[in-house]
């Protein structure tokens, strides 16, 4: 077939834009069903305490106020489910309540839900509930939650420890390690971030007393995940009972993925109350109340032979998960772990993992969920090792890299590489990144009086392996089609994308595929975005489901043709007989006596039989201001391998977003703890920095695509790629500048200002001692 | 939040409800006549009684961008902003923008250049922009990323942001989006 003027790999503009730009993108928090009331939270101002509520009569007694929901009052309600396990592990996932009952584990732990005629008549009635409280001592770091002594993190466990478990083979590490000609070591942090969407999580319950049904409009990444987790292990009732229906959504990055308290308490609400019931989180909310991401602690040590090939790689990191256990929080360390050996033929490894409870927000899915930890790591330690042993970043990794030849390649934590070429896509971006040119530049910075530095990062991740996905397509009278399908856009262009998919077998314009996501009663079934795999999995299903449609519409066009359906072609919203002008168009096959419910809809399920695995090579160049320790990112190039390119604008734009997420984690986004009383110093944009305009730089972005082996469409998942690449190719280039000027080797994440100067000064020092 | 007093703290104390007071805006080119109580805001104005759900809630702090209007022609956070004190004035929001059909310049180069992808952001993004440059300083692309930093994106659109803005103010981008070879 001739590439379709819509089709997969044209820079189609998104259809779904021209909403957003007027105005009228609908999210959660612009609906107000008629007879609305609003809810509000009481949260614990403490990290750990025992608590009663006093006077909760006071409060059901104020004005407007309607209903409080004490954990009394839902002593009916199952915990919240934690739904991912780790291999060979059983954990004894300890109780994550709806409401606290008696014992607040978090600043910020929910301990109350009122709700009353208006939102200040809400607000009012929390603040006037009057506690009694009895402080207990609180840890909030993870090495400190499992050192001896340490506080409890919640008095009915046994310890802080939620599970050790270890990849790999010790006793082959350890020989390796004491055979070997050089070793290197460095310690990481990978620091708590909050994904700070814009649109903040809500909810709006609403209760059918006639059908005994409840629809939550929710902020989601899928709203049959979230309902099938609420329905049966929360509120007890079958999944049937319940609707959930995702608009517009601002942004989710992973954290919009699971059930939260207030989705439970706000159905509850509205089916006691017999009205709707709307929650939206504030933004302090938003750090108090929604998962957090990262927090690893992490030492790593590379064995080299005398040529400076790697022998063994060997890791220890404690990942500190929060006081309960969120939906997919135990996994994200066991799949950071795999990750580990990156891109490199390491012949034997061993990676031990520590899950630590601590009194802070539970940790859970953030862009990327343990691959951007792992990255971070390889690619900080194989830099650390280029210097401490005198080669060349690159060169090092040259030597080390899997070659193409070796592909399909399993390495020593059991993942099985189908592609990839990092040898090549290495050299393209350097020399994009004009690498050879860098001293030149270093000198003219010196002159300057500015450090310059230059790094890069060679990542590869595991992504796209999350399905089964189920697409349904369905012509309509007018001859355009409808797709049914249960991945959820958060703003990545899904409609856009799927439509061209479709265009590849329909030849249709993207006005013409209608599709429809977020109604758990209009599509059966639904995996939701997360992992980016909407393009590898739930594309892959939209292309199956057009090409059954695209048959079945060439068989109902035979009969009215009277030709074979081998010598019909589609094109332009038609069956035509190939080389003749006798057709048929779409709408007039949607009439045709045999046009059936069941010849005019097509199905499609593909299951991932794998991962894929995109890879690539981030290049940053930076120079700091030794008098502010500011750091500018001067260049960036990005050269990625996603396959096959779908879409190249929503890919660049992909691949922007995420690593500015990146430079944010690099530069600026840091959660603070106080460790003595365990509050959150970082609640609100004024503590908390986000990348800004003037932050990031212009990306040059380039793909260079090996088609991936294990996916018909031949792409790699390409939604959390730019947040794996970016922080190691940003600190490397930190490292190098701060290496080159002052003999520093290592700067932790976030390397602010502040950070860079002190790091400056210390250095001076040393100097001159 | 804005609050009365702390006397609700206690809940012993009676708040005295403040008078409503009635406001003026002319909004979109439209007079609208409202009565509120003195501590709305003017995001809340817009969005609760003017049903003007455009215009975003990001923050409530200023901190974020998503609910930047103009106010006669110059861009301001309206969270920050009670409605009282803008008695009178012209007020233009993200649905105030387009003449019809047609969009306007900045709305179509936001699509040319793909510069969102959640769109909670844009409709300040996009207020801000048309505020940028009727202020008439701009003359370089670091100019515009400097002087759009109030506006927070974090889906991280801002290459594309500043290249939409860029194509407006001086009729071309420079190409950074890339999407190159094979």
């Amino acid at each position: 077939m001739r590439p379709a003027k819509f089709g997969f790999g044209q820079p189609v503009r998104r259809k779904e834009d021209e909403a957003f730009l007027r105005g009228s993108g609908r999210y959660v928090a612009d609906f107000a069903p008629q007879g609305l009331c609003h809810a509000a939270v009481l949260r614990s101002p403490h990290a750990h305490a025992r608590f009663r509520i006093e006077n909760a009569a006071a409060a059901r007694g104020m004005p407007g106020v309607r209903l409080v929901l004490t954990a009394a009052d839902v002593a009916e309600l199952g915990f919240l489910p934690c739904t991912a396990s780790v291999p060979d592990q059983t954990i004894a996932v300890p109780p994550y309540p709806i409401v606290a009952n008696g014992e607040a584990l978090h600043v910020g732990d929910c301990l109350a839900f009122v709700v009353a005629d208006t939102l200040f008549q809400a607000q009012d009635a929390v603040e006037a509930i009057a506690l009694d409280w009895e402080a207990l001592p609180c840890v909030v770091d993870g090495r400190a939650a499992l050192a001896e002594g340490a506080p409890r993190v919640a008095t009915g466990r046994a310890g802080n420890l939620a599970y050790e478990t270890s990849i790999g083979d010790a006793q082959a590490t350890r020989s390796a390690f004491a055979a070997a000609r050089h070793r290197v070591s460095l310690n990481l942090v990978n620091q708590r971030l909050v994904a700070n969407y814009l649109d903040t999580r809500g909810v709006i319950g609403e209760y059918d007393p006639a059908r005994d049904r409840i629809t939550l409009t929710l902020s989601s990444q899928g709203g049959h995940a979230v309902r099938d987790m609420l329905c049966e292990p929360v509120l007890k009732i079958p999944a049937e009972r319940m609707r959930v229906i995702t608009p517009d959504v601002g942004g989710g990055f992973g954290t919009k993925l699971f059930p939260y308290r207030e989705y439970a308490l706000a159905a509850v609400a509205a089916k006691r109350l017999r009205r709707p019931v709307k929650w939206v989180a504030g933004r302090t909310e938003h750090f108090l109340g929604d998962a957090h991401g990262r927090d690893n602690f992490t030492l790593a040590e590379l064995a080299l032979d005398e040529e400076a090939r790697f022998l063994a790689l060997r890791v220890d990191t404690i990942a500190n998960l929060g006081a309960y256990l969120s939906c997919y929080a135990p996994l994200i360390p066991y799949l950071g772990a795999g990750m580990l050996p990156g891109v490199y033929d390491i012949p034997v490894c061993h990676v031990r993992v520590r899950a630590a409870y601590t009194n802070t927000l539970p940790v859970d899915a953030y862009r990327g969920a343990g691959r951007p930890e792992a990255a971070y790591v390889i690619e900080r330690l194989v830099d650390a090792a280029a210097r401490d042993l005198g080669i060349a970043p690159d060169r090092l990794r040259k030597r080390n890299f899997i070659r193409p030849r070796a592909m399909p390649y399993r390495t020593a934590t059991g993942k099985r590489y189908d592609s990839g070429e990092f040898s090549a896509h290495m050299a393209q971006a350097q020399a994009s990144a004009d690498w050879k040119g860098f001293n030149k530049r270093l000198a003219r910075a010196k002159k300057a009086g500015r450090l310059r530095g230059i790094g890069l990062a060679t990542y590869i991740e595991a992504c796209g392996g999350n399905g089964p996905e189920n697409a349904k397509l369905r012509l309509e009278a007018d001859g355009g089609v409808e797709l049914l399908i249960g991945t959820q856009s958060t703003g990545q262009g899904h409609h856009t994308a799927y439509a061209q998919l479709v265009a590849d077998h329909l030849d249709l314009p993207p006005e013409r595929v209608r599709v429809v996501q977020g109604d758990t009663d209009l599509i059966a079934t639904g995996g939701g975005t997360g992992g980016s795999s909407s393009i590898p999995c739930g594309g892959a299903s939209v292309a199956g489901a057009a090409r059954k449609l695209a048959a079945n519409l060439k068989t109902l066009a035979a009969d009215a043709l009277e030709a074979s359906p081998a010598d019909l072609e589609i094109a332009g919203g038609e069956v035509r007989i190939a080389g003749t002008d006798r057709s048929i168009a779409f709408a007039a096959i949607a009439k045709l006596p045999g046009a059936d419910a069941e010849r005019l809809t097509a199905q499609d399920v593909f299951v991932p039989p794998q991962e894929t695995f995109p890879n690539g090579t981030h290049v940053a160049e930076v120079e700091i201001d030794p008098d502010t320790g500011a750091v500018d990112i001067i260049s960036y190039v990005v050269v990625d391998d996603f396959g096959m390119t779908l879409n190249p604008l929503l890919l660049a734009g992909q691949v922007h977003g995420g690593s500015a997420q990146g430079i944010g984690q690099a530069l600026m986004e840091r959660t603070v703890y106080d460790a003595e009383s365990g509050q959150l110093i970082t609640a609100s944009l004024m503590d908390y920095a986000l990348p800004r305009a003037a932050d990031v730089p212009a990306f040059r972005f380039e793909t260079r695509n090996v088609r991936c082996r294990t996916n018909p469409l031949g792409v790699k998942g390409a939604g959390e790629a730019g947040a794996i690449g970016s922080c190691p190719a940003v600190m490397n280039a930190i490292a190098d500048a701060l290496w080159r000027a002052f003999r520093i080797r290592h700067i932790d994440m976030p390397a602010t200002p502040e950070r860079i100067w002190a790091a400056i000064e210390e250095g001076r020092r040393v100097h001159t001692l | 939040m804005a609050r009365p007093s702390s006397a609700a703290r206690t809940g012993l104390e009676k708040i005295p409800t403040p008078a409503k007071v009635t406001v003026t805006l002319h909004v979109n080119g439209v007079e609208r006549k409202l009565t509120i109580a003195p501590w709305t805001t003017l995001l809340d104005a817009l969005r609760l009684y003017l049903d003007l759900t455009g215009t975003k809630k990001g923050c409530d702090h200023g901190q974020c961008g998503a609910c930047t209007v103009l106010v006669d022609g110059r861009r301001i956070n309206s969270c920050l902003t009670l409605a009282v004190m803008k008695d009178g004035a012209q007020v233009t929001t993200i649905e105030g923008l387009a003449q019809g059909n047609a969009l306007h310049p900045l709305q179509q180069a936001f699509i040319e250049h793909d510069a969102f992808q959640c769109g909670y952001c844009t409709p300040g993004q996009i207020c801000s922009a048309a505020g940028l440059i009727a202020e008439g300083r701009v003359q370089t692309a670091d100019e515009i990323r400097e002087l759009m930093s109030g506006n927070i994106c974090r889906c991280g659109a801002y290459p594309n942001i500043v290249a939409a803005i860029e194509a407006v103010m001086f009729g071309k981008a420079t190409d950074r989006s890339g999407a190159t070879g094979r």
